[in-house]
């Protein structure tokens, strides 16, 4: 019987052959709860009656929210999770080391043919890994940690095939944000994407986690990567319920636009935007090759005046290496100011909130109203590159202009 | 408790997402009594001063989308709505609504318009408009969830059950 990976992976959890559609009962491997959702979760083990976890070195703990915290109501949550993780022994991430899907990735907690569990909506991130990730509510969480195990409705899938080579200056965020395009905040509601093609094999893991990092939000229960250096494939005729083809070659800086990340244009229709703060930040778009895309455009140029560019960098092991290869100093001699690693000003529980009025242009994944913490701001979403071009530019630019501008100099 | 009746209040509006239930800027905290205050404020401020023990929440398409916060359904619940009827549901919310006992009901073909009576058959999965006298089909929900909503919640049903099985 042909199977998509997302059949695979959960037959083999579910110690049965399953087909999209049914309730299977599967073996968890690995699990992560943040700061967002780790309090709810442990009240809630500890309410069925949990002490010891599953398999504590599969369980992690991750501060990334609001961190530093920023008030003592926060300070003791982090506290609450300190503490826990002591007892039980489960692994346990300090403020500033890192965003948690980017951590669960550069450590090896999301493993390929894995089910891993993460009470946070983009957990579909490690789906690059080629594991079935899924993302789940707090109380939900708290029944794997206690069990090992969930419930799920094996879903339908849907096959996205990627053709040709990415032009320059064109990202796997202006991919994803096409793609969202074309399939909607539910066109993708309970199934799987799979991302496959030849244009994946040449993205580095950095570039499918966008990919999958933003499956979320066309609904899906999950994104998933198939690539030759990846060991599953999907059986050649496994059943989907939707194929969509894409040819980048053709494809446009993309923009979402205020107030739905669904809501996507080509950059043209929204050039000339005025914008006031620049975002570089999330588990989308903060890896060392987003720095370096937005380093590319910057070097030697300063911020518009009246425009702030925040950067969140997606961990310490991003910030460490953007120190060392001169990625950081191209930044701030730009006039861009760093942030704690973590989530920051893409929740808008904590940091870098905008003001009334103001426009956001950010390389996060949701722009939706109140998002960053002010319902009168409105954010726009793009690549690195679009980012940055547009914090020098003080108005919604392509890269291409800036750095052309740089070359006439 | 199979049958829930209240007087809805009916936002026609697809994909209102968990920002607009509750922004992320109050959900730093295991205090509920707060959330009831706040639910909705963004997309309608006047919701948690209007809204009554017992109501019904009736929505869109999509109805949840975005973050996995619970806090969502836990802020509709505690400022009282005793079920959400939707079109359809984001499945992150779906589940987390089931898992702390919010029942929430899939009714794509709903005619329901503000302040009407309704009432909802939890076990035949129907919903009546009392004014109109229609009545609407519901989605299936898996007989993992429905176990899971009787229960009360999955806490509730873990400490009852102790596994999935």
């Amino acid at each position: 019987m042909p199977q998509t990976l997302a059949e695979k992976i959960i037959s083999a959890h579910a110690g049965r052959t399953v087909s999209a559609n049914e309730i299977a009962i599967v073996n968890v491997d690995a699990a992560m709860a943040t700061d967002a959702t780790a309090p709810f979760a442990i009240k809630a083990f500890r309410a069925m009656g949990g002490q010891k976890l599953w398999d504590a070195a599969r369980f992690s703990l991750i501060i990334d929210h609001a961190s530093p915290a920023p008030n003592e109501r926060v300070a003791n949550l982090h506290r609450l999770m300190r503490e826990f993780a002591a007892e039980t022994g489960c692994v346990f991430y300090e403020v500033g080391e890192g965003i948690c899907h980017q951590l669960m990735a550069e450590n090896g907690h999301a493993r390929p043919g894995e089910i891993f569990v993460g009470a946070d909506s983009h957990t579909s991130t490690l789906g690059a890994l080629g594991a079935f990730a899924i993302g789940m509510g707090s109380t939900d969480l708290a029944g794997v940690m206690l069990t090992g195990q969930t419930w799920l409705k094996v879903p339908h899938s849907i096959r996205i095939e990627l053709r040709g080579q990415l032009p320059n200056g064109i990202t796997a965020k202006d991919v994803v944000l096409d793609l969202v395009r074309q399939v909607g905040a539910d066109g993708a509601n309970y199934q799987a994407i799979e991302f496959a093609g030849e244009t994946i094999e040449h993205l580095t893991l950095a570039s499918r986690m966008v990919l999958t990092n933003m499956a979320a939000e066309m609904g899906a229960k999950t994104g998933m990567v198939e690539a030759s250096d990846l060991p599953l494939k999907a059986d050649v005729d496994a059943v989907y319920a939707k194929r969509i083809t894409l040819h980048v070659s053709r494809l446009r800086p993309m923009v979402s636009v205020p107030h739905a990340p669904d809501k996507v244009q080509p950059i043209d229709a929204v050039r000339g935007r005025k914008i006031h703060y620049a975002f570089i930040g999330s588990c989308t778009n903060a890896r060392l090759e987003d720095l370096q895309a937005a380093a590319a455009v910057l070097k030697g140029y300063k911020l518009a005046p009246g425009v702030r560019l925040v950067i969140a960098p997606a961990s310490k092991r991003v910030f460490n290496e953007a120190l060392r290869d001169g990625t950081l100093e191209i930044l701030s001699e730009a006039g861009a100011t760093f942030i704690t690693s973590g989530c920051g000003p893409c929740v808008g529980s904590h940091l870098g909130v905008p003001g009334d009025g103001e426009v956001v242009i950010s390389s996060a994944n949701r722009n939706f109203k109140g998002r960053m913490g002010n319902p009168n701001a409105e954010i726009y979403l793009a690549s690195p590159a679009v980012v940055a071009a547009s914090a020098v530019a003080g108005e919604i630019v392509e890269p291409s202009v800036v750095l052309a501008d740089r070359m006439t100099r | 408790m199979n049958t829930l009746s209240g007087l809805a209040h009916v936002y026609h509006i697809d994909n209102i997402d968990t920002d607009r239930i509750i922004p992320g800027k109050y959900t730093k905290t295991l205090e509920l009594d707060d959330l009831a205050k706040h639910v909705l404020e963004d997309l309608d401020p006047e919701f948690s001063q209007r809204v009554q023990a017992g109501d019904i929440l009736v929505a869109g398409h999509n109805f949840g989308c975005g973050s996995s916060r619970e806090q969502a359904p836990l802020a509709i619940k505690a400022a009282g709505v005793s079920c959400v009827v939707a079109r359809s549901f984001a499945r992150i919310f779906y589940r987390n609504a089931i898992n702390i006992g919010l029942p929430v009901v899939e009714a794509p073909e709903h005619v329901i318009e503000n302040g009407q009576p309704v009432r909802v058959d939890l076990e035949t999965g129907s919903v009546l408009n009392a004014t109109t006298g229609q009545t609407f089909a519901a989605t299936k929900m898996p007989e993992t969830m429905a176990r899971i909503l009787k229960a009360g919640g999955l806490v509730n049903f873990l400490v009852k059950h102790g596994n999935y099985q």
